[in-house]
């Protein structure tokens, strides 16, 4: 397992070979309202045949990341900062003809809805043959043997004669199945997967997590997995990144997120999730109030105003932005609650609540 | 997809028989109701310096006494399986479709339709090819450029093509184009395409380029909207992630979908034209259905002005139909259902 390494510090360091390096990545939208910081100082890496999950709240900037990283912030207004390094090439400020032939190529990426990520007039077959002649010179019936074949490896039951049928024919899990083909037709080394089960019946969730932690295994890819959702992380996820107000709140190996996170965001999520063994009349402890407006960002911890803890440190919750830090160690987190404090409230006070 | 195929066809002809019903009501029943007699529909045909036994000869001859049921029943029949007709001087065979005979000049109808349906045709074709690739394209690019100069300019243009009648910019291109320039015969001359298709080409250029105005106007202001709906889908996002450039990401994926209203539009519009593009053909004296229809209305010759409206009902009825097995062939889940 990977750890995540103290990026931040060193920030000159050209990387150990991650797959995808992202380092103090910045979206900014101008809008006549304001400056949007859709993402405002990101880094994560993610190796091949490793998964990365990033969560958060709706308006944390997970999509805007996404999208970043695959180039698809095509509205002028989109300012991008920071480095994106896919495989060593920087992609921030690259020519965006480059960036389009690495799509779908290098790295592919699965949406939320697969209804309407498919387009409606054309065949599921003609779909993935169109993605994967964009970078293989085939012909069309070679193309369409190679459509068979994905549609088979994902699990779609006669694949010869599905090929034929539209997205409207096939039913959500399916059609996910099927756009998961797409993505994967060109083999791509990074796959990124936006709420891939969210609009999905939960019965089918399990089995689209279960298909992209096999296929990923089978082509060693490097998976980054955005959700709202810490269930899903929890299943397929070997490093957590938890975004607030579009940074980082948390960031570390599934195992240190789960049995010992450190942001109060986290425990908040932690303690959002429903879960079957506890009693139904236990109450879930939501967090307060709402995600903050992009526009203006609380200052100081951006997560301040929800925070249940900020009268333990004082003042300086309301003034100094925390840093995703923690010098010498490999679990990050941005908070100025004392590391020793936050692992006794964590033991005595939130993990029981949770158990 | 063959029982929507018959069931749109079955609506198709639903749809013609009502609207021939309402407009035989409207031209033989509203007068009744009104008050006028056989006798005076009668005297359409013989005038007024005729004896009143010619004109109740007349009226029983057309049969006129009869209950406005049997005539529309009898009209039917001449349409649908041809009728003789008494016209005084003897009886006449016409033959389906009958649409019968003009108060004027007691000349058959129809085949006075036929004569000037292809002046229609050619104004409507001519002018549809010039709209559809003026107004989609400038449709097109104004949503791509969302904001931008040409965006704005081109709106404005089309907000002033839309607003401007016919009339008024039939005359105006009339006055700088023939009289001014010089450039094309002042007027509007048809020749028919077989004869000379430059000469046809370039008599129609004026009425062509009125109507395409207001058209494109339409059509650009319709394609941009569409465009700038359809370029926001998930979809086009999904095909932006495979790789595509981008111009086939628009053409391939948005045009094609933002395409299904403008479809539904064409079809109308083009039946209608080619019904009779009245005011066009009436600014530049082209003898076209609208100006037959308009001619007819105005000599009070109710057998045309049913005709010419039976006609066009007919073409928008197919149009719609055409429409809507089109629908079929872009979108496929409207085959399926």
């Amino acid at each position: 397992m990977t750890t995540p390494t103290h990026e931040r510090d060193r920030p000159s360091e050209g990387g150990p070979g991650h797959y995808l390096d992202v380092r103090d990545l910045k979206v900014h939208f101008s809008t006549d309202d304001g400056l949007v910081k859709s993402v405002d100082g990101l880094s994560f890496h993610v190796d091949r045949g490793k998964t990365l999950g990033i969560v958060g709240e709706s308006g944390s900037g997970k999509s805007v990341t996404s999208m970043a990283v695959m180039g698809l912030h095509t509205a002028k207004n989109a300012q991008l900062s920071g480095s994106i390094k896919l495989d060593g090439q920087e992609l921030v400020g690259a020519d965006p003809g480059a960036i389009r032939k690495l799509r779908g190529k290098k790295m592919a990426m699965i949406f939320q809805d697969p209804l309407s990520s498919m387009h409606p007039f054309y065949t599921v077959g003609n779909q993935i043959i169109e993605a994967y002649r964009i970078h293989n010179d085939v012909s069309k019936k070679q193309a369409r043997k190679h459509a068979i074949e994905m549609l088979d490896r994902v699990g779609i039951p006669e694949p010869g004669q599905r090929v034929d049928a539209y997205p409207h024919q096939f039913s959500g899990g399916m059609r996910q199945r099927a756009m998961i083909a797409m993505s994967l037709s060109c083999d791509p080394d990074l796959l990124i997967a936006d709420e891939p089960t969210t609009a999905l019946d939960v019965t089918v969730q399990a089995q689209i997590l279960d298909l992209i932690r096999d296929l990923q295994q089978e082509f060693n890819s490097a998976v980054v997995i955005i959700t709202h959702d810490l269930g899903v992380v929890a299943e397929l996820a070997d490093d957590i990144l938890v975004m607030y107000a579009g940074r980082g709140a948390e960031y570390g190996t599934a195992e240190q997120l789960f049995n010992g996170p450190g942001h109060p965001y986290t425990w908040g999520l932690l303690g959002s999730m429903p879960r079957f063994d506890k009693a139904p009349t236990d109450r879930l402890m939501p967090i307060r109030g709402t995600p903050p407006s992009l526009i203006r960002v609380p200052q100081g911890c951006a997560f301040n105003p929800r925070c249940d803890y900020q009268e333990r440190v004082g003042s300086a919750c309301l003034i100094d932005r925390p840093d995703l830090d923690n010098p010498g160690g490999d679990h990050f987190v941005a908070c100025h609650i004392p590391p020793a404090e936050r692992q006794q409230i964590w033991a005595q006070e939130i993990s029981p609540r949770l158990a | 997809m063959f029982s929507y195929i018959v069931r749109r066809l079955i609506a198709a002809v639903g749809l013609v028989i009502v609207i021939s019903m309402i407009t035989f009501a409207i031209f033989y029943l509203m007068p009744r109701l009104a008050g006028a007699s056989p006798e005076t529909l009668a005297t359409r045909y013989v005038g007024r310096a005729a004896t009143g036994a010619t004109v109740e000869q007349t009226a029983e001859r057309l049969g006129f006494y009869d209950p406005v049921p049997v005539q529309y029943y009898h009209w039917v029949k001449g349409v649908v399986a041809g009728t003789e007709v008494d016209i005084g001087s003897g009886v006449e065979k016409c033959p389906a479709p009958c649409l019968g005979y003009s108060f004027r000049n007691k000349d058959p109808v129809f085949p006075l339709i036929q004569q000037r349906f292809p002046v229609t045709l050619s104004l409507a074709v001519g002018a549809a090819v010039i709209w559809l690739i003026f107004g989609v394209s400038t449709g097109v690019v104004s949503a791509l450029k969302r904001g931008s100069i040409f965006d704005r300019a081109a709106m404005l243009v089309a907000l002033a093509g839309v607003s401007l009648p016919i009339f008024w910019t039939g005359l105006i291109c009339l006055s700088f184009f023939s009289y001014k320039l010089g450039w094309t015969p002042p007027g509007a001359t048809y020749t028919q395409l077989t004869d000379n298709p430059l000469k046809w080409a370039h008599g129609l250029l004026l009425p062509w380029i009125t109507l395409a105005l207001l058209f494109s106007a339409q059509y650009a202001r319709l394609t941009r909207a569409g465009m700038l709906e359809t370029m926001g889908e998930d979809y086009i996002r999904t095909a932006r992630a495979k790789g595509l450039n981008e111009r086939t990401v628009v053409i391939k994926h948005g045009l094609r979908s933002a395409l299904t209203p403008i479809v539904t539009i064409f079809g109308l519009d083009f039946g209608l034209l080619i019904g009779g593009a009245v005011l066009t053909e009436t600014v530049f004296g082209l003898p076209g259905l609208g100006k037959m229809a308009i001619d007819a209305t105005k000599n009070n010759d109710l057998p045309q002005v049913l005709g010419v409206v039976l006609i066009t009902a007919v073409f928008v009825a197919v149009m719609n139909l055409i429409v809507d097995l089109l629908y079929a062939v872009i979108d496929p889940r409207v085959r399926s259902k």
